[in-house]
């Protein structure tokens, strides 16, 4: 914080006041209210971990390891949560496998091809993805999108009958909710965040770069490939771990459409369940260690998050460090 | 070929014809082409006739009424204080100016007779054989070899023998092969200056072009890495022809053939410059007799 | 490739060969094909909400209430708690993020400079941004709803749940906008010797206010559209609750989730009609944030 001196503004022109060398009282209070502010943001932080994981205390003491098991059975007072973090990751990566080229096709398309005149309405359609909120992407996926993906999925499974690796990952339809539709509706809620960070890290390729790749006679996409993708790498895999972040933490669409059945398997198109799914379906029912093991659950996906985005940040802002000293 | 703008802004003299005249005497055709033999500057063929070009962005005429012939296995200076339209005209030979959205070119520019902006042109075969070296160093982020590699890649050629074979060329060419043989996947990013534009010329020598098209090359480079880079024209001139642009006279009579001088006209009305040829001819009788006073004044110092 | 030769040859300036052009063709196509690809699920989602939520808002089903149960058929009841839940639990979050936001981010900015808690708060914060809602739901549960017993569950908690997460969301875009709030500006008022409370507030938050208004209703429009942080805090009201510091409350979210999960058309029909008064509220507030925006580029010119 400044502590520059300053002129008493309070004393008319020509006072014998003394020059005061401390600030006025309302400049130091404002001062003291603006770090505070600026402090809550680490205090939260630091209370959201002391306080979850305070309560969530009995879970990790009673099983122990065991909680990275698969083995959730409430009844039977058994809560091994490793059925969670498996479909955390599984959705996670189909929706990174859907999302990121499209995210990164759409990022080139308004860099490279469109004119400007096209960029600000295709920026707005993208945005709009993001604008629609999670409960209605989970209520559309699951009383419209899931049954119609149900017919898709049996069509599949019947195709791969006996083929050997694609069998066990397309065959055994139930319903339409499972991990696959999971991972498909979080790859529509992640799309906008990637394509709007992917296009600023391509935005900062230098004109001249790309003028080298033209002089020398290459194609629109040859340049890219040259000049433009070389660039960027850096910055895309930053974008790519932010959306990883979101998708792992996008809690009530998924919660709607994945199906609710704890299990591990192969099978992309079974129910399956992740973390913050079960901890929106069963907290409110839920008491005692069942309680904290749902808390628990939630302090492991708020570990898992914090650390992937601050990889991800220091990712991009040692990226846009680079560039701008560049 | 008064251009009428030229009548009405005092200060700056018509151009008057007979200094322009050695640049339009030549001809139309092709395959023809001696020029009466002046004193030391043999000339070959006429790779580019450039007629009666005005270059415009949008409505505003940024390069008025330029004509001018550059011969084969000569270096060509484009010389002239900013902002008048040298990068623009020089641009316009390789189709650069293509990538400037509202860019639009008048007038004929013939390339070996054939019309650079005819209608079945592609703009990717013509920047094949007509390369370019930027004022600024750009290798792309990657290896010494994979920047130049790159031409020869995007053209077919795949086969690691025949790329190995081209890249020692192309270095050896841009006088680098010595200094980054050993360290060939070394990231093309940490030449120096001159290294770096050393590479850049070897990228685009690695396409065996026809004509090499310099925007300022040594610009940003310190005197030695200059004349290593102007050295390095002298001695591949023989293979290819060469146009540069330099805001610095010396390098013009030290590594050019001809030089054409290029100058502003300033229109007081509507407050806009537009630039224009002024004078062209063999180096040593520009900077020796200039025929245009504006011509006499910029060579000896007193604007630019 | 073709050597240069003494004689001039006949030149070729066709197009390349036609692999090349094609993979350009097909790569561009791609990208094109992408944004079709976004456009598809982005279109079904807009029309079933409409489609299936339009016949069922009517002034009624938009203001009376309580909310029936799921078994009761269309028509009966309506939405009006959750209305009334969505508006005053929202904008209670604001009033307690957006003024804390602002002076984070003028901490960030006019007090922080380069030192390493700025860069630090800075950093966390955008962190923060992506820690998942219903983190925050958890973390008031424990630190406040748990501490109050059942007289925990109200708008007020919520409130907070959502404060937590916009707090992060207006620091950052209001910390954009007073960057770019020209040094001149604040000069000019030191050099007539305001403080630099009286500075910031005086010259550069006003300079700034429109983008700090438009990333504001940006951050409005992602909290009102949150069902995860009021699972466990604001309990689940069927009567309207005008009291939002006391009692159970309810909330379009929370109608929609309860109701997604039902076979009953009559709860379903009640969804879909949530789900096109949350959306047209996210817009509404979208299409105000841009609004604001061009107006003040504007003035800003």
């Amino acid at each position: 914080m400044s502590t520059v001196t300053r002129v008493d503004p309070a004393g008319p022109a020509g006072s014998t006041r003394p020059l005061q060398h401390r600030r006025p009282l309302g400049d130091r209070t404002f001062a003291i209210i603006a770090l505070a502010s600026g402090l809550l943001v680490l205090v939260i932080l630091v209370l959201i971990a002391v306080t979850t994981t305070q309560q969530s205390a009995s879970w990790f003491s009673a099983e122990g390891l065991k909680v990275f098991t698969n083995n959730w059975n409430p009844a039977a007072n058994q809560f091994g949560a490793l059925a969670f973090i498996y479909g955390t990751a599984i959705t996670a990566v189909i929706a990174l496998i859907l999302a990121v080229p499209v995210s990164i096709g759409i990022a080139l398309l308004l860099t490279e091809v469109v004119p400007p005149r096209w960029a600000r309405p295709i920026v707005y359609v993208v945005d709009l993805l993001a604008v629609v909120p999670s409960v209605v992407w989970g209520l559309w996926g699951i009383l419209v999108f899931a049954p119609w993906l149900q017919h898709i999925y049996t069509d599949i499974a019947s195709g791969v009958k006996g083929v050997p690796v694609l069998d066990s990952l397309f065959g055994q339809p139930v319903s339409g909710a499972s991990f696959f539709t999971a991972g498909i509706i979080l790859a529509f809620m992640i799309t906008p965040i990637v394509t709007s960070l992917s296009r600023e890290v391509i935005a900062t390729v230098p004109a001249i770069d790309r003028e080298g790749a033209y002089a020398l006679g290459a194609t629109r996409w040859e340049m890219i490939r040259g000049a433009v993708l070389p660039h960027s790498q850096g910055g895309i895999v930053g974008a790519v771990l932010l959306g990883l972040g979101r998708a792992m933490g996008e809690t009530i669409a998924v919660a709607l459409v994945i199906g609710s059945s704890p299990t591990i398997t192969s099978h992309l198109f079974a129910p399956g369940y992740n973390m913050p799914a079960v901890i929106a379906n069963q907290f409110g029912e839920a008491s005692g260690v069942f309680r904290a093991a749902l808390m628990g659950i939630g302090v492991l996906l708020f570990a898992f998050t914090i650390i992937i985005n601050v990889i991800a940040r220091g990712i991009v802002e040692r990226n846009a460090r680079r560039k701008r000293g560049a | 070929m008064e251009n009428s703008d030229q009548n009405t802004v005092p200060g700056l003299e018509a151009v008057p014809e007979s200094a322009t005249r050695p640049a339009q005497v030549q001809l139309p055709q092709p395959a023809a082409l001696r020029e009466p033999a002046q004193a030391g500057v043999a000339t070959g063929a006429p790779i580019f006739e450039v007629k009666n070009v005005s270059i415009y962005y949008g409505s505003f005429r940024a390069v008025t009424n330029v004509s001018l012939t550059i011969y084969e296995n000569q270096i060509t200076a484009f010389i002239g204080p900013s902002g008048c339209g040298k990068t623009t005209v020089l641009r316009t030979l390789n189709r650069m100016n293509d990538l400037i959205p509202g860019a639009r070119v008048e007038g004929e520019v013939f390339y070996r007779g054939e019309r650079l902006y005819g209608k079945d042109v592609s703009p990717i075969a013509v920047r094949r054989r007509i390369g370019m070296v930027f004022q600024k160093p750009n290798p792309f982020p990657k290896s010494i070899y994979d920047n130049v590699a790159y031409g020869p890649r995007i053209n077919g050629i795949h086969s690691k023998p025949r790329l190995n074979e081209i890249v020692e060329r192309s270095l050896r060419q841009a006088a680098l092969w010595d200094e980054v043989k050993n360290r060939l996947g070394h990231s093309g990013l940490g030449l120096s200056g001159g290294q770096a534009q050393r590479l850049c010329i070897a990228r685009t020598l690695a396409v065996e072009p026809d004509v090499v098209l310099m925007d300022e090359p040594a610009s940003a480079l310190d005197p030695i890495a200059t004349g290593a880079i102007e050295d390095l024209m002298k001695e591949i001139k023989d293979r290819y022809t060469i146009v540069i642009v330099t805001h610095n006279m010396q390098q013009a009579t030290r590594v050019s053939d001809r030089t054409a001088f290029f100058s502003v006209l300033v229109n007081p009305e509507s407050d806009t410059r537009t630039g224009t040829l002024v004078e062209y001819a063999p180096t040593d009788r520009l900077f020796g007799d200039p025929h245009d006073d504006r011509t006499k004044a910029y060579v000896t110092g007193r604007m630019g | 490739m073709t050597a240069v030769t003494a004689e001039p040859p006949k030149v070729d300036l066709r197009e390349p060969a036609g692999w090349r052009r094609t993979k350009n063709r097909l790569m561009t196509w791609l990208m094109v094909i992408s944004f079709v690809v976004v456009l598809v699920p982005l279109g079904f989602v807009l029309v079933s909400v409409v489609a299936k939520g339009a016949s069922i808002i009517s002034w009624s089903f938009l203001t009376s209430g309580p909310i029936p149960s799921i078994v009761a058929p269309a028509g009966v009841g309506g939405m009006g708690p959750a209305v009334l839940g969505t508006i005053e639990i929202t904008a209670l979050a604001t009033v307690i993020a957006v003024p804390l936001g602002i002076l984070g981010a003028v901490y960030l900015n006019e007090y922080g400079g380069k030192n390493w808690l700025a860069g630090l708060i800075g950093f966390m914060s955008d962190v923060m941004t992506g820690v998942p809602s219903i983190i925050m739901g958890l973390f008031i549960f424990s630190i406040w709803v748990v501490r109050l017993g059942t007289n925990g569950l109200s708008g007020l908690a919520g409130a907070l749940a959502l404060a937590c997460l916009m707090l992060p969301i207006v620091i950052r875009s209001s910390y954009e906008m007073l960057r770019l709030v020209p040094n001149s500006l604040r000069e000019g008022s030191y050099a007539l010797g305001a403080t630099k409370a009286r500075v910031t507030v005086t010259v550069v938050l006003p300079a700034a206010i429109g983008g700090i208004v438009s990333g504001s209703l940006l951050a409005v429009a992602r909290a009102a559209g949150e069902t995860a942080p009021l699972l466990f805090c604001i309990g689940a009201a069927t009567a309207a609750n005008p009291n939002v510091f006391r009692g159970a409350n309810t909330a379009l979210p929370s109608q929609i989730f309860a109701n997604a999960y039902q076979p009953y058309p009559g709860a379903q029909a009640r969804g879909w009609g949530a789900a096109l008064t949350l959306i047209v509220i996210c817009f509404v507030l979208m299409i105000a944030a841009r609004l604001v925006t061009a107006r003040f580029a504007r003035y800003s010119r």
